[in-house]
């Protein structure tokens, strides 16, 4: 039986991918795009607890704002990469050291 | 794939049909409008987005990249762990479980809870759009 | 009676301080505070005197105690005694005193340091006083040191000239040799009777609180200080020497008063003074006597003449105290103090003179002081002639003289002693045979100063009479000499009757077990001896005088010829007896030997070796605590190790900060890891 339980674990599959993709690509777009799989594993969770866990259609209403929210913070990003690129030649995001010691 | 490929265009490729599959279990979950909006926003615009990035930032170096090799052995350790705890807490936790039935008018449902129960995030939302387009905008200004 | 006193001792003291501290700044350097302050010590003495011969007491005495301190049990006092004998002494002191303080505003007229000579002839003159009216035998060491102390000062009053300097020197140190003995002798008397007092010590003795053995020893020792103080043999050296003051301090301290300090403490001690230390006594002055008179004879200078002559005089004096007839010991001091105060000054007045001359002449070189640079001065100067033949006859003990009488009345007592102890007959051989040397060398000088063809005519040309204020003092001096001022108030020149003798009576012995005659009875012999001595020393005065004049006025007899005949005694006489070579050789050179070992034990062992040695060592130690615990240790190592951990841990928790995003992300989940593995646990 298709179970909350499973969507739950799928969700937190793709949360821990994404997390290992945060931390270790060293492309500053791969990271994004890292960051991008983290949220939809919080939206698969929202929509799992619509469907089984009583949360109704909050649930849906919060995906939503969910994915507004990555539309926004993506565009903001690429610019962000974007400057870095201009700046530094490169998006090797091993590069932007310069809050070293 | 996503994360692990050493090509980024691959990546990105993997991320579509992530998203797709996301969609998909949307549908499964009785949530068509988002699966839709999903496809939408995220394939459509998103993914769109990362792809013009990776287009636009790959003249000089080429597209081939290597994971950096210490954080790979302790993050994926680190990820494994959380995994483990993540996956074993929702093993052992004793959900809410209320069988839902299946909504026949799920658009209408939302348009009206974003309305009146949701209304202030909503705005403010769209104000955060608007900040972020912003944004965007003066940070790719040029430099004077 | 006790506030003259006191009066009479402070006065010249404050004339002393006040000289020393503005003298120089007053008008004429304030000569005349010393003048002054010393005329009103004569008048008070005068006045004292004039209550004296009122009372005509020979009993008359007041005691005045103070206690100076007490420490229970040690109690110190000190006082003023006052009797005729002190009354007298004290008109001599002052009297001479302001002749010479009077006789110096011309004799040192133009000195350089002519405020200070006066400051130190008041504090002279106020130990003097001091010394006369002590009544405790630690006042009068108190003041018998001062004494010292004022003569040294004034010896050495030229101390740019090496001469004056040793010779001040000299005198110090002689006089504490005497000191030393003094004070042991003092010391033995004390611990005896527990007090310094004379009227405990006389009562300690007299209850046989000392031995006859320890008395004699004890006496002895404190006549070791007279020994010193009135130039006896064999400390009689530093009186010849002490001729290179300033002749005016010569006549003060070293004709009538300071050497009469020591015969003034054999007087005062006389009645503690066992047989044994009696002849002890009689026989160093018998030998002084005729020692000192020996070596005046062949004398050139005419101060050393007299110095040796004052030490004969001394002697006399001693002997005189020796034998028993100690108040004429006193009445000699007396008569001596004024004629020969006289002598000295008269000399000073032609040495003067003598200077005045050279001067003129512009002759540096030529000794004023040498008999033989002189000769026919007596139409020259009158007064200083006249008034030193007068002195000069007083002192050969020649008929109508104050001399006359004292001198007889010693040479009377050692007669009469020598008749009752014919073992000690040198004793009168001593005495006459200085009678006779003594109205000899006198004489000599006399002929030789103011007789015959001057030796050099540009000279002779260039003496004239010194000035009044020398010449006063001459006169009043000479004027002094004749009998008739202690005969009052009786009219014989050949009896020493008078007022003096009836004042100061002789007290008897206080030594107990009877070992000395008791005063009448020694009076009662010199009676009988009195005819026959008198006798004596008018023929032997006269034959003295007979053979100057035929060696020095006459010339029949040659001087020079005698010299050769006798060749050894003119050798021992003009040396002196080699008695200064002799100490030289055999007791300051060893001495000196002696410090040189010691100062180089000192220097060269001690300051070199341990001295430095602690330096070094202060050195060394201070290196290590210094350089290599404080520095090496605390600062490299301890201080500074803290500092480079420090920095150390630093840099190693730098490297945290990569600057990657992704590692600070890889810490923020270990850390969610961290606090999720907590909770469950």
């Amino acid at each position: 039986m298709v179970d909350l339980n499973s969507y739950l674990v799928i969700g937190a599959l793709l949360f821990s991918l994404g997390l290992f993709g945060v931390i270790t690509r060293r492309n500053g777009v791969a990271v994004l795009m890292g960051v991008e799989l983290i949220l939809n594993a919080a939206n698969i969770n929202f929509i799992a607890f619509a469907r089984f866990g009583g949360m109704d259609f909050s649930g849906h209403v919060f995906a939503l704002f969910v994915i507004v929210m990555a539309a926004a913070e993506a565009a903001v990003a690429l610019a962000i990469i974007l400057n870095i690129f201009n700046n530094l030649g490169t998006i090797n995001i091993d590069e932007a050291d310069q809050l070293k010691q | 794939m996503v994360v692990f490929s050493k090509n980024l265009i691959y990546s990105a490729m993997a991320l579509l049909f992530t998203l797709m599959g996301v969609a998909g279990l949307y549908v499964f979950l009785w949530a068509d409008f988002i699966a839709v909006t999903q496809i939408l926003i995220y394939v459509g615009g998103i993914l769109v987005l990362i792809i013009f990035g990776i287009m636009l930032t790959h003249r000089i170096t080429n597209v081939r990249l290597s994971h950096s090799s210490i954080q790979q052995g302790v993050g994926g350790a680190i990820v494994l762990v959380i995994f483990l705890g993540l996956t074993s807490m929702i093993l052992k936790a004793p959900w809410y479980r209320a069988t839902a039935v299946e909504p026949q008018e799920t658009v209408r449902q939302i348009g009206r809870l974003l309305m009146i129960d949701y209304l202030l995030p909503f705005e403010v939302a769209s104000v955060l759009l608007l900040a972020a387009l912003m944004g965007a905008a003066l940070l790719s200004r040029k430099v004077d | 009676m006790v506030n003259y006193g006191i009066a009479i001792l402070l006065l010249p003291l404050l004339a002393f301080v006040a000289q020393i501290f503005v003298g120089k700044r007053l008008p004429r350097n304030g000569d005349w505070v010393s003048v002054g302050a010393v005329a009103l010590t004569l008048c008070l003495s005068l006045a004292m005197f004039g209550v004296m011969l009122v009372k005509y007491d020979p009993e008359f005495s007041v005691d005045q105690t103070w206690t100076w301190f007490d420490l229970g049990s040690l109690k110190v006092q000190i006082g003023i005694l006052i009797d005729n004998v002190t009354v007298v002494m004290l008109l001599v002191v002052s009297l001479v005193s302001t002749l010479v303080h009077v006789y110096s505003t011309a004799y040192m007229e133009g000195d350089l340091r002519y405020s200070r000579y006066f400051a130190f002839l008041s504090l002279f003159t106020f130990s003097m006083n001091g010394i006369i009216l002590a009544n405790s035998l630690l006042g009068i060491y108190i003041f018998w040191e001062l004494v010292g102390l004022s003569s040294y000062l004034l010896i050495g009053h030229w101390f740019e000239k090496d001469s004056a300097s040793d010779a001040a020197k000299k005198a110090f140190l002689v006089n504490r040799v005497g000191d030393i003995g003094m004070f042991i002798g003092i010391m033995l008397f004390f611990t005896a009777t527990g007090s310094f007092l004379f009227r405990d010590v006389f009562a300690g003795v007299e209850s046989g609180l000392l031995s006859t053995e320890t008395l004699t020893i004890a006496g002895l020792c404190l006549f070791a200080g007279a020994i010193g103080k009135s130039a006896q043999f064999p400390l009689h050296v530093w009186l010849p020497d002490a001729m290179e003051g300033p002749t005016p301090v010569s006549a003060l301290i070293h004709a009538a008063t300071m050497v009469a300090a020591g015969v003034y403490l054999t007087f005062r001690l006389f009645p503690i003074f066992t047989p044994a230390a009696l002849t002890v006594i009689a026989y160093i002055g018998g030998f002084t006597a005729i020692f000192a008179a020996i070596i005046a004879v062949t004398q050139n200078d005419i101060k050393k003449v007299l110095a040796y002559s004052t030490v004969s005089q001394l002697g006399y004096m001693i002997l005189a105290m020796g034998v028993g007839a100690y108040t004429y010991g006193l009445f000699h001091l007396v008569t001596h103090a004024a004629f020969k105060a006289g002598l000295f000054l008269c000399s000073g007045s032609v040495i003067h003179a003598m200077h005045h001359a050279y001067h003129e002449l512009h002759d540096h070189e030529s000794d004023p002081q040498d008999m033989r640079n002189m000769g026919g001065m007596k139409s020259k100067m009158k007064t200083t002639y006249l008034t030193m033949l007068i002195c000069t006859v007083a002192l050969a003990g020649v008929p109508f003289t104050s001399g006359f009488l004292s001198k007889d009345a010693i040479l009377a007592g050692t007669l009469s002693f020598t008749m009752h102890h014919p073992e000690h007959f040198l004793l009168a051989l001593f005495g006459f045979g200085a009678a006779f040397l003594t109205a000899f060398y006198m004489f000599r000088l006399v002929f030789m100063t103011f007789y015959g063809e001057p030796v050099r005519r540009e000279v002779y040309d260039n003496i004239h009479e010194s000035p009044s204020a020398m010449t006063a003092p001459l006169v009043t001096l000479a004027t002094l000499s004749f009998f008739l001022f202690f005969t009052l108030p009786y009219f014989n020149p050949f009896s020493d009757h008078g007022w003096f003798t009836v004042l100061i009576e002789a007290q008897d012995s206080v030594v107990p077990g009877h070992l000395n005659p008791p005063a009448n009875e020694i009076a009662g012999e010199m009676h009988h001896a009195h005819m026959p001595a008198m006798f004596l020393s008018i023929l032997i005065a006269f034959s003295g005088i007979g053979l100057a004049v035929l060696m020095y006025l006459q010339k029949r007899i040659s001087a020079d010829d005698m010299a050769v005949k006798l060749a050894l005694p003119y050798k021992l006489s003009f040396n002196k007896f080699f008695v200064d070579e002799t100490y030289q050789r055999y007791l300051i050179n060893p001495s000196l030997i002696l410090a040189r070992m010691i100062a180089f034990v000192d220097w060269e062992l001690y300051d070199k070796y341990i001295v430095n040695g602690f330096g070094k060592v202060s050195v060394w130690f201070s290196r290590i605590v210094g350089i290599r615990w404080d520095y090496d240790i605390l600062d490299q190592k301890i201080v500074d190790g803290i500092g480079r951990s420090i920095s150390f841990f630093g840099s190693g928790l730098r490297l945290v900060q990569t600057g990657k995003v992704q590692n600070y992300l890889v810490w923020v989940l270990a850390g969610v890891i961290m606090i999720y593995v907590w909770q469950t646990i």
